[in-house]
């Protein structure tokens, strides 16, 4: 389905109706062909936890999921990411716990601004989810792309470390993360 | 033996660190309003250019654009300019005077609707012979980039004490070298953002990204024309600041003036690509520096001749130029000390405050030279700072009163970890890479004062239910201050971490504060919170003292109780005793107010660089350790270190976080980070182009606290946010030393520049593109000595 749009001088634009799947919940968004999903994603539907640094690819703050991969979601047209699986920070706490990769930011002094931490957790939770035993070197290398000017990253490092530790301690914990993977059936979501 | 705290010292994790993980902490980009209109600012492409005329008629004419304006709609306010008057306008008047200088601003239904019409907008330039660089601007002749500033002058400070001519002919060792720092970037993530919202009554509501919210409020007020009073600032969460978000900008200011223009909430963010060219620089200095020592290493004299850039307005810069000049007397003792800083204009974007505001410039080439100078000698570079320490009860020539100061326990806690080092990092394997560790020291101020008003304030409400709101005026850009704060008014009140709710600053009723600069936050806000927590204590305390029948004097305030000392079970519940305050009478409200700031402290004398400026100093010995790969000329940096003198830590966990982040910092601008322009375009206004550390370029960092109490600091606090960027640069430069035998000069220290110094060429290939060298060889096969 299709809506006009009057815009500017450059006459009428088309507005594409589609439905994302954020956080499990499924959204109808009505967007342009060029929009991103950080647009979208922050414009349309209100999760602002994504943030927009740069909007060029080169600071990570706008990192999401997209079918368990790390995605700078600047670099990622909304019409591309229907029918896939997103996740934005929003959607990373169950039942009111934060996920292990939030306490253990919070403790351990990996936050700062905070204005860079959505982003760096998700990558984290992308890493987590495909490797979930890290060494150093492939936690640096997995976060290299979330730029972050307060903490200097020893601290954020220490975070991702210390999840993983306690998520291979707590056996079990891998439900949520399936979750988080899988493409989730749409629920009766009655968008913006 | 130190008092046994209950909220001071430890490892607390901070108050708005949930919001942050959750996602739920909101920035001021974040927010909207019913009816919110977008704006933009069109910029000049040009470095200089008089501006002839603007016809914004087809931009206005765009359906969905509500507003265009210029300066035309302006007063005309001027910002910028501490101590003399300003030269900023927020909308460029006749001349745009660097690339990105704003020249008129658009408010349509959503930002690519005000983008193209932006592209409507018809500015006439006549476009002006620029000045790019301040050596070019002093010669006669050259352009003026403001009219009223011959030789483009922006500031002169001339600082002298002692006899430096006549100290010079009685030293055994004089050397003499010029120094170049590059401009370089804050590095903040979040861009500039600014909502406002214009009442018809009269009243202005306005949420920015804004590090000293207190600055908007007073130009705001000024450049709209309208009472203080009716300006209300309201600051969200912050996304960092490292002084590059200090001051009011044209897209604070824009997006005020087109809320008044279209009676609609207006909200203006700016690209990162525009927070890179259009946006605030530090100071790129050029520093002439001589300094005589006797042949033990005792320090004798300096002289210094320091040309900053300072871009194209003055914003705050006679403050930078005057700490350049003064933090030539710190650390150290010197007897006799000259140091000339001019600062100049240039078309380029303007600098301004940077973690360290200028002092990092100048240790930079101190702590280098006395190395150097060491080296000579014959001396371990340790062993010279060691004996010329500034020591407690010293004032220096200009003045600075150093009360508490642990910088000889720095250097000793320095030395051990150099020499433990030395024994646990193994020599490179392959023959191509050299390791070495160098060292460099500092010393800051906790809180300077650059105006009359130099107090901050804190206010104190008790809930019903036994929870402490406080408010301050000092937003938390992301150093913690919200934290360390809340800590200091639960161990007034002997409550916990958890029962203190830091409020967002609302300048309608929470009082105005200097500003968040200077590292000021912690020593001054916590002394003026302490006072707030004293004045509820005491409110609490009569009502106890009623309630259990002694005097309140005998009252101690400690794990949610209130109790009489030396009977501990003699006592009351803290949310008891609340309740009992608000039902004794006819009901107590239990508010608390503090304020304060350091007496005695002198207005500065920015010309003369002379008078206190603190009511305590920091101090600190940085030790880096660094692998030099003479094939590709790349630099690894393996360790850092972190000895410092911060007085009573509140916050051991954050306290760290501020020397990691100072330190990991320094590493980009010691070998990566420099701003690069092309006939005043700036080429690398992208994070990808303008290379800040990564996760990739951590490495461990060690700290060791000394053990001072200020007798001032709140708890014997001082402070620890900016001091540690001051030394970092030097100490790495001394470990690539160390590793190679070769001095750098100039940062950054490219790769290429490591090549061409090993290669004995002295054209060091550093992005500045300067013509002098960048490198000086010390090496058996390459000796050239002093220049």
């Amino acid at each position: 389905m299709h809506h006009a749009r009057r815009r500017g001088n450059r006459g009428h634009v088309t507005l594409n109706e589609i439905i994302l799947h954020v956080n499990g919940r499924a959204y109808a968004a009505r967007v342009e062909d060029h929009w991103t999903l950080l647009d979208v994603l922050r414009n349309q539907l209100g999760f602002t936890g994504a943030k927009k640094g740069c909007d060029q690819g080169s600071c990570g703050a706008c990192t999401v999921l997209l079918d368990g991969i790390a995605v700078q979601s600047c670099l990622v047209l909304a019409v591309q990411s229907q029918g896939r699986s997103i996740v934005t920070i929003e959607g990373l706490a169950r039942d009111g716990r934060l996920d292990p990769l939030q306490s253990a930011f919070h403790e351990v002094g990996a936050i700062q601004c905070g204005f860079c931490t959505p982003g760096m957790i998700l990558s984290a939770k992308a890493l987590l989810l495909r490797n979930p035993d890290p060494s150093e070197d492939q936690i640096k290398e997995a976060l290299s792309g979330n730029l972050c000017r307060c903490t200097g990253y020893v601290k954020i490092v220490q975070a991702v470390k210390m999840a993983a530790a306690e998520r291979s301690q707590a056996a079990g914990a891998a439900p949520q993360d399936v979750a988080l993977r899988a493409d989730p059936a749409p629920q009766a979501g009655s968008g913006t | 033996m130190k008092p046994d705290y209950v909220n001071i010292g430890g490892r607390m994790p901070r108050v708005d660190g949930i919001v942050k993980a959750a996602g739920e902490a909101m920035y001021a980009a974040d927010l909207s309003l019913p009816g919110m209109l977008h704006g933009r600012l069109l910029r000049s492409p040009h470095p200089h250019a008089r501006i002839l005329g603007v016809d914004t008629s087809a931009a206005a004419a765009l359906p969905d654009v509500h507003a265009v304006i210029t300066s035309r709609d302006t007063s005309g306010f001027l910002a910028g300019g501490i101590g003399s008057p300003g030269n900023e306008p927020y909308l460029a008047l006749d001349k745009a005077r660097f690339v990105g200088d704003a020249v008129a601003a658009v408010a349509a239904v959503d930002e690519e609707t005000a983008e193209r019409a932006l592209e409507l907008i018809d500015v006439q330039y006549e476009v002006l012979n620029p000045v790019l660089d301040p050596f070019s601007a002093m010669r006669p002749g050259a352009p003026l980039v403001h009219d009223d500033a011959p030789g483009n002058l922006s500031f002169e400070t001339d600082l002298s004490f002692g006899d430096v001519d006549d100290a010079f002919s009685t030293c055994d060792y004089v050397r003499e070298d010029e120094f170049e720092t590059a401009p370089i970037r804050h590095g903040f993530i979040e861009p500039h953002a600014a909502l406002a919202s214009w009442e018809t009554s009269g009243r202005l509501t306005f949420w920015g990204s804004k590090q000293s919210p207190y600055f908007t409020y007073r130009n705001m007020a000024k450049a709209l024309g309208i009472p203080m009073s009716r300006v209300r600032i309201v600051q969200p969460h912050l996304g960092g600041g490292f002084g590059g978000k200090n001051e009011m900008f044209n897209v604070d200011f824009c997006a005020a003036l087109l809320s008044i223009t279209t009676g609609r909430p207006v909200k203006v963010v700016v690209s990162q690509e525009e927070v890179l060219y259009a946006y605030r620089q530090r100071h790129p200095a050029w520093i002439k520096l001589k300094t005589g020592f006797m042949n033990d290493g005792t320090l004798v004299a300096v002289d210094a001749d320091i040309v900053a850039d300072g871009g194209a307005y003055k914003g705050i810069g006679a403050l930078s130029l005057f700490l350049m000049c003064t933090f030539l007397a710190l650390p150290y003792r010197v007897p006799h000390l000259r140091a000339k800083g001019r600062r100049v204009y240039t078309n380029t974007q303007p600098s301004c405050a940077m973690r360290g505001h200028g002092v990092p410039q100048v240790r930079y080439a101190a702590e280098v030279q006395l190395d150097m100078a060491a080296s000579d000698l014959g001396l371990d570079p340790l062993e010279v700072r060691i004996k010329n320490a500034i020591q407690p009860g010293d004032t220096t020539g200009n003045e600075f009163r150093i009360t508490s100061c642990g910088l000889t326990e720095t250097l000793v806690a320095a030395r051990d970890t150099a020499e433990r080092w030395r024994r646990e990092i193994p020599a490179a394997t392959e023959p191509h890479l050299k390791r070495g560790i160098g060292v460099a020291s500092y010393g800051y101020v906790s809180g300077p004062r650059i105006a009359g008003h130099n107090t901050s304030a804190a206010l104190i409400k008790v809930h019903e239910d036994g929870r402490v709101g406080l408010a301050t005026g000092s937003s938390d850009c992301g150093q913690g201050s919200s934290t360390v704060l809340s800590q200091i008014a639960a161990e007034v009140l002997g409550v916990r971490l958890e029962d203190v709710q830091y409020a967002s600053l609302d300048s309608e009723i929470v009082p105005v504060d200097p500003g968040v600069f200077g590292s000021r936050v912690t020593f001054i806000t916590g002394n003026a919170v302490k006072r707030a927590a004293e004045d509820v204590r005491r409110q609490l305390a009569g009502v106890a003292a009623g309630i259990l029948g002694v005097d309140p004097e005998d009252l101690v305030f400690r794990d949610r109780r209130v109790f009489v000392e030396g009977d501990p079970e003699r006592g009351i519940p803290f949310d008891r005793l609340v309740k009992s305050a608000q039902y004794s009478g006819t009901g107590m409200t239990l508010l608390g107010r503090g304020y304060w700031a350091p007496e005695g402290i002198d207005l500065p004398r920015f010309d003369t660089g002379m008078g206190n400026q603190s009511g305590a100093y920091s101090f600190g010995t940085q030790v880096a350790a660094v692998e030099v790969d003479t094939e590709t000329g790349r630099v690894k940096v393996l360790r850092l270190a972190v000895a410092h003198d911060c007085g009573q830590p509140i916050n051991e966990m954050l306290v760290e976080g501020q020397l990691e982040g100072s330190s990991i910092g320094g590493v980009g601008h010691t070998f990566t980070e420099c701003i690069q322009r092309r006939q005043g375009q700036t080429m690398n206004a992208s994070f990808l182009e303008y290379r800040m550390p990564t996760a990739l370029d951590a490495c461990p960092v060690e700290s060791t606290h000394t053990d001072t109490t200020d007798e001032m600091g709140p708890y014997g606090a001082k402070e620890a946010g900016e001091g540690v960027q001051v030394a970092i640069m030097p100490a790495l430069v001394n470990a690539v030393h160390d590793a190679i035998g070769v001095w750098f000069k100039r940062v950054p220290i490219t790769p290429e520049a490591v090549v061409a110094a090993l290669r004995g060429s002295s054209a060091g290939a550093t992005p500045n593109g300067g013509a002098k060298g960048g490198a000086d060889g010390d090496g058996p096969d390459e000796d050239r000595g002093p220049t």
